[in-house]
């Protein structure tokens, strides 16, 4: 590296000295404070407004809203169904992505084209493949068929329509999606935990299962933070799988707080609420990501 | 656990995961032979193979509803992630070079900003993107919608191309320079070329990104002759409930395009994630 730009030093050839022009800097800058900072500002002060989008000015209400988060039956459930939906989530992805990467990490003849086949759902539209697994869980659909053929009539129900059932639907769904993106980030893990290793404890007389324990799993401790916190924050802003399985239904029993900001903003016009829940569901990104990321990582040196 | 022999536990492996595997890839067996049936066929004999094909479901489907066909759909989605995506990598590594160049606190901070850009989820800000979009006249606009998700993931393209950049050695931009180029010339001839790789990762992530990305454009251009494949998806299934031809149909094609680009740059593809991911 040569010498840093000097730049106490008021030369009349400044651009000689550094000649990296900060002006490139100022459209993604521009860009940067427009869509993310200015209007994040404004929405957290909606929050604590009744506005209904089309008044001149919104009327301070204080934390109005956010009492009512609480009250209000759909929002509640929302609340918790995303808690639900996440901490499910994480845990099921994380396991089924591990057990692919290990089982698809070496002798397997047909490794190259399985790992293909399991990570292409990732690449897919989140709704369009929701609307397969709706046919799925249908009442007259896949699931259902199939329970019958194989003699389990007494197990058919309506999935969807079950308010006991539809937000597992929907972790099924997500759990399927996303597998296949954990699995390559162990997958990646794996192959940077040298080979030399694992001779020297086979040569101990390690078992198998306490070389996964003592040599795998803390090698693979970054790859553990990297899909634990990504599949915390898909979960709980998940809104795509919700819209294409249940709608939300039946009778709010899967709503999200994601599909809750759609509704109540855009659908019932009450945009200072909608504020406060798209508040809510920043925060709680926010807090339990970083959360979730540091206590991890504090396991990644120990 | 790492022993290459082949022996019979592995091959024991081997076909529970095909087993795994076609489990899997179930439902899309049943959307393509669902796609291809009759009305009748759907209710009458869903699962079995479609020997006689129909493709009165692709027609429909193709035809879409009143609002938009979705052939034009399928146009809008590749001005809006075409564009997009151009936009974020001209942007985000000319941001980049300088913030890798200019090794400054005005630029670690910076920087931080576009990070924290990252880190902070964008819903909260969606409410009043909404209201000033609209009241700009940029809502249901390809500009609006453009400019939206450049915004969106521009800190994602800046943490990539400052990362690549400030690993990248400085001899050939300082011959340049001595030679009395501009920084912006220097970076085009000289720099940019050098990103190649890079610029890979942020369009496969990007641009799969906002051709999936279904909340914006519902918020954005839902209702308008803008629409995007996965609004005009989600508007005939709604039209269309339970005809499940024609449902599968419109899936279908709109997963068509992406699975061909997986196929073809399915290492790049794979690698993008893996390495996107972790920075």
């Amino acid at each position: 590296m040569t010498a840093p730009a000097r730049e106490k030093v008021r030369l009349p050839r400044l651009r000689h000295r550094s000649p990296v022009s900060w002006l490139l800097v100022v459209p993604a800058l521009a860009l940067l404070l427009a869509v993310h900072f200015a209007p994040q500002v404004f929405g957290g002060w909606y929050a604590f407004t009744d506005w209904n989008g089309i008044d001149i000015s919104p009327r301070w209400v204080g934390v109005d809203n956010f009492r009512r988060l609480f009250d209000d039956d759909a929002s509640r459930t929302a609340f918790y169904n995303t808690l639900k939906l996440a901490g499910s989530m994480v845990v099921l992805v994380n396991v089924l992505g591990l057990a692919l990467a290990l089982s698809l990490d070496r002798q397997l003849k047909t490794r190259h084209f399985l790992r293909a086949l399991f990570f292409a759902p990732v690449v897919m539209s989140p709704l369009a493949v929701s609307f397969i697994w709706q046919y799925v869980f249908d009442f007259n659909g896949g699931l259902n068929r199939l329970l019958a053929w194989i003699g389990l009539d007494g197990w058919t129900r309506p999935w969807l329509g079950d308010p006991g059932w539809a937000l597992w639907t929907i972790l099924v769904v997500l759990v399927w999606q996303y597998s296949g993106l954990a699995m390559i980030i162990y997958l990646a893990g794996l192959q940077s935990i040298p080979e030399e290793l694992y001779e020297a404890s086979a040569v101990d007389g390690a078992s198998t299962w306490f070389m996964f324990r003592t040599l795998t799993l803390p090698l693979l401790a970054p790859a553990v933070t990297i899909n634990a916190t990504l599949m915390l924050i898909f979960g709980l802003r998940v809104f795509d799988q919700v819209l294409g399985l249940t709608g939300g239904g039946p009778v709010n029993a899967s709503e999200t707080l994601a599909t809750q900001v759609w509704k109540q903003t855009f659908q019932n016009g009450q945009y200072g609420y909608g504020a406060a829940l798209a508040l809510v569901l920043a925060a709680l990104i926010a807090t339990l990501a970083i959360t979730q990321a540091l206590v991890l990582r504090r396991r990644e040196v120990a | 656990m790492r022993r290459s022999a082949y022996t019979w536990r592995t091959f024991g492996l081997e076909l529970l995961l095909l087993v795994v595997a076609v489990v899997f890839f179930v439902p899309f067996y049943v959307a393509a032979a669902i796609s291809l049936k009759s009305a009748s066929d759907v209710y009458s004999k869903p699962l079995a193979f479609p020997s006689n094909p129909d493709f009165s479901g692709y027609r429909t489907a193709w035809h879409g509803n009143a609002s938009s066909s979705l052939g034009h759909s399928l146009v809008n989605s590749i001005v809006i992630t075409g564009a997009s995506v151009v936009g974020l990598v001209v942007i985000g590594s000319l941001a980049a070079y300088a913030l890798a160049r200019r090794p400054s606190r005005m630029s670690t901070l910076l920087y931080v900003l576009f990070l924290l850009g990252l880190i902070v989820p964008f819903q909260l800000g969606i409410v009043p993107l909404y209201v000033a979009l609209r009241h700009l006249h940029l809502n249901q606009q390809y500009g609006g919608m453009i400019l939206l998700y450049i915004g969106l993931l521009m800190p994602l393209s800046v943490f990539l191309y400052t990362g690549f950049i400030r690993a990248l050695p400085r001899d050939y931009e300082e011959a340049s320079y001595v030679d009395g180029a501009s920084s912006l010339r220097t970076f085009l001839r000289i720099v940019f070329p050098l990103l190649r790789p890079v610029t890979g990762t942020v369009i496969v992530l990007s641009a799969i990104l906002i051709w999936n990305d279904f909340f914006t454009q519902l918020i954005f251009l839902s209702g308008s002759r803008q629409q995007t494949l996965p609004v005009a998806i989600y508007s005939f299934v709604g039209e269309y409930v339970s005809q499940w031809n024609q449902i599968f149909a419109a899936v279908i094609i709109s997963i068509l395009p992406i699975l061909a680009f997986y196929v073809v740059a399915q290492r790049q593809l794979i690698r993008g994630f893996a390495g996107g991911v972790k920075g």
